[in-house]
């Protein structure tokens, strides 16, 4: 109960720093709401920025993940995303906020509106971008639900642990805005990067040593290869340094690039990306890993006896079975299991709070949702002409309350891991929207009909993993269904993580497909490039 | 410079550690996990590089 009390009076902090920034600044404006002002500092652009991109996957789903894959999850997300978001923030990050600092830009899509030319084209784009952000918000929710439920030891429920971190992230959203959402995120980020130095000293002291817990799971047949990698093929793990590509593509991040007071700001936040990735990824794999020889901890001692059964039953397991046995293996709170077995407990009660921090970092992805539909809707469509921008800021408010319980209901009725459902949709989806944004800032060919065939060809592509998935039901983990095959090669298949196309995830042929449709169908509709005024805005 | 990030982009894809958990580094941490947390320490380095060489001072209006 006291790590319980401490991770609720964490709750109550966070909010009260997000109701004093809203006082502190001006959030009567639109500028002053959604972006800060543009006048965020270094430290604060830094640390809040790494928070948007850190969310619930980060802590619970990597150890979860780690738990069932081994160390292979650090390589396949950790170590690409460490590369592939600064060498983005430098090239498109710094673009994007000269662009925006110079044209008055609020959002992604007003700069594609502007770019191309074009006024319903942009809508679709907000359309698609809008419903893939979902999935990223019920993440926090789920992790908030699972995070109180895990240190309340059950006392919370699932639901009611959503519902009361969907209210907190709400609140301070709603009256915060950006400033609020920023100074949140910057002592969550401190939080939570504090917390991987002193998870492991305390779990390494109560397991006696990682050396000998290390040892012991190399010497068993069953957990060795979770210290390699050779249950994933190289294939599999290339097709990884796709995801961060969504990372350029997500509005938040793009949103967040145009507070910065200054471009200096970005120097320091792309040298640390990397370091600050390693301070929160490899404790969280590394413990996710260990966990495994931790069964002298009744709660993963099950966890560990459900994977042996569904590894045993295999294809004769009923469908009801085996998501029963996929639900009670899932190692999404085997942290915190870790935390609660090993540490004392007022230990406990801070790294709870600490996980806390990581799991609601999904507040700038309903702010962002928010900025855009106020401004790629609302305003774009009239609204702020007729009503003015108090009525502008109201609106967006509105929208924060709508969309946190929409986000909310799916999270309750939501059966998948919370890595699984971010990195199935939202990111495979915003990695196939990233050619947007590289034509919009570096190909004077691209015109809006290239632009709107990404959207299409996204929007459809997630929709069929969608249907695929729903459709054939995920095979026992280490097998695959075939779902088409041609002259006995296997093109698509179904996989326990997800789906395959020719070996790779489909975040692959998705992307090269959407930068393949921009390029030719810009081509074919070069007579619809915009004007050379509008081009010469674009050379920067 | 393009060639420099095309071929950390390549570092990553680290076949030759694929199956092996041994060396454990500091008597723990297993060989291809060592290999990925280097390798993100690298990354920053590379950054340090790209933005004491490359940075694109043209875009900043205090310029």
């Amino acid at each position: 109960m006291i790590q319980a009390a401490v991770v609720f009076a964490y709750l109550a902090l966070v909010l009260g720093i997000g109701l004093f920034a809203g006082r502190a600044g001006t959030q009567q404006n639109a500028e002053g709401y959604f972006l800060a002002g543009r006048a965020l500092g270094p430290i604060v652009f830094l640390l809040s920025l790494f928070g948007t991109n850190m969310t619930a996957f980060s802590i619970l789903g990597a150890s979860g993940h780690a738990f069932a894959n081994g160390i292979v999850t650090y390589g396949l997300m950790a170590s690409s995303s460490a590369l592939v978001i600064p060498v983005g923030l430098f090239f498109i990050g710094t673009r994007l906020w000269a662009l925006g600092k110079r044209h008055g830009f609020m959002t992604p899509v007003q700069m594609f509106r502007d770019r191309w030319e074009c006024g319903h084209i942009g809508t679709a784009i907000f359309a698609v971008q809008a419903v893939l952000l979902v999935p990223y918000i019920v993440i926090a929710v789920m992790g908030g639900g699972t995070t109180l439920s895990s240190v309340s030891g059950g006392l919370v429920p699932f639901w009611l642990g959503g519902a009361v971190v969907s209210f907190v992230v709400m609140g301070y959203v709603f009256f915060g805005g950006m400033r609020g959402t920023a100074w949140v995120n910057t002592f969550q980020t401190v939080l939570f990067l504090s917390f991987g130095a002193i998870a492991v000293t305390v779990i390494a002291r109560g397991m006696g040593g990682f050396s000998s817990a290390m040892e012991a799971l190399l010497a068993s047949p069953s957990t060795a290869p979770l210290l390699t990698r050779e249950r994933v093929s190289p294939l599999y793990f290339f097709s990884y340094t796709f995801i961060p590509l969504s990372s350029l593509a997500f509005p938040h991040i793009g949103i967040f690039c145009l507070t910065a007071k200054r471009l200096s700001h970005f120097r320091k936040t792309v040298v640390l990306y990397p370091l600050c990735m390693l301070a929160i990824w490899l404790p969280s794999v590394f413990l996710g890993v260990v966990a495994n020889k931790a069964t002298d901890l009744p709660p993963i001692q099950t966890k560990v006896e459900a994977r042996a059964a569904l590894a045993a039953g295999g294809p004769d397991l009923t469908t009801e079975r085996r998501a029963e046995l996929r639900a009670a293996a899932s190692g999404d709170d085997v942290i915190l299991k870790l935390v609660q077995g090993y540490a004392p407990v007022w230990l406990a009660a801070m790294l709870g709070a600490a996980v806390m921090a990581a799991v609601m970092a999904s507040d700038s992805q309903i702010l962002a949702l928010s900025t855009m539909f106020t401004e790629d809707v609302f305003a774009f469509y009239g609204g702020q002409a007729r009503f003015g921008q108090k009525a502008q800021v109201n609106t967006g408010r509105a929208f924060v309350i709508v969309l946190t319980v929409i986000a909310y209901g799916i999270a309750l009725v939501s059966p998948q891991s919370i890595f699984d459902l971010a990195s199935q949709y939202a990111f495979a989806g915003y990695s196939a929207l990233s050619p947007l944004l590289v034509a919009a800032l570096f190909w004077k060919g691209s015109t809006k009909w290239g632009a709107l065939a990404v959207t299409l060809w996204t929007a459809a592509a997630v929709a069929g993993v969608a249907v695929l998935q729903s459709a054939v039901p995920a095979p026992p983990p280490g097998s695959a269904v075939p779902v088409w095959a041609i002259g006995g090669t296997t093109v698509i298949a179904r996989i326990a993580a997800g789906t395959t196309v020719l070996g790779l995830l489909p975040v692959v042929p998705m992307t090269i497909v959407s930068a393949l449709l921009m390029i030719v169908v810009s081509i074919a509709t070069r007579r619809s490039l915009p004007g050379a005024a509008t081009l010469a805005r674009y050379e920067v | 410079m393009a060639l420099v990030i095309g071929f950390v982009y390549a570092l990553h894809q680290d076949v030759w550690l694929w199956r092996s958990a041994r060396p454990l580094v500091f008597g723990f941490l297993p060989a291809g996990l060592a290999y990925h947390a280097a390798y993100t320490i690298g990354i920053s380095l590379l950054m340090l590089a790209l933005v004491r060489t490359r940075w694109p001072s043209h875009l900043d209006p205090e310029q």
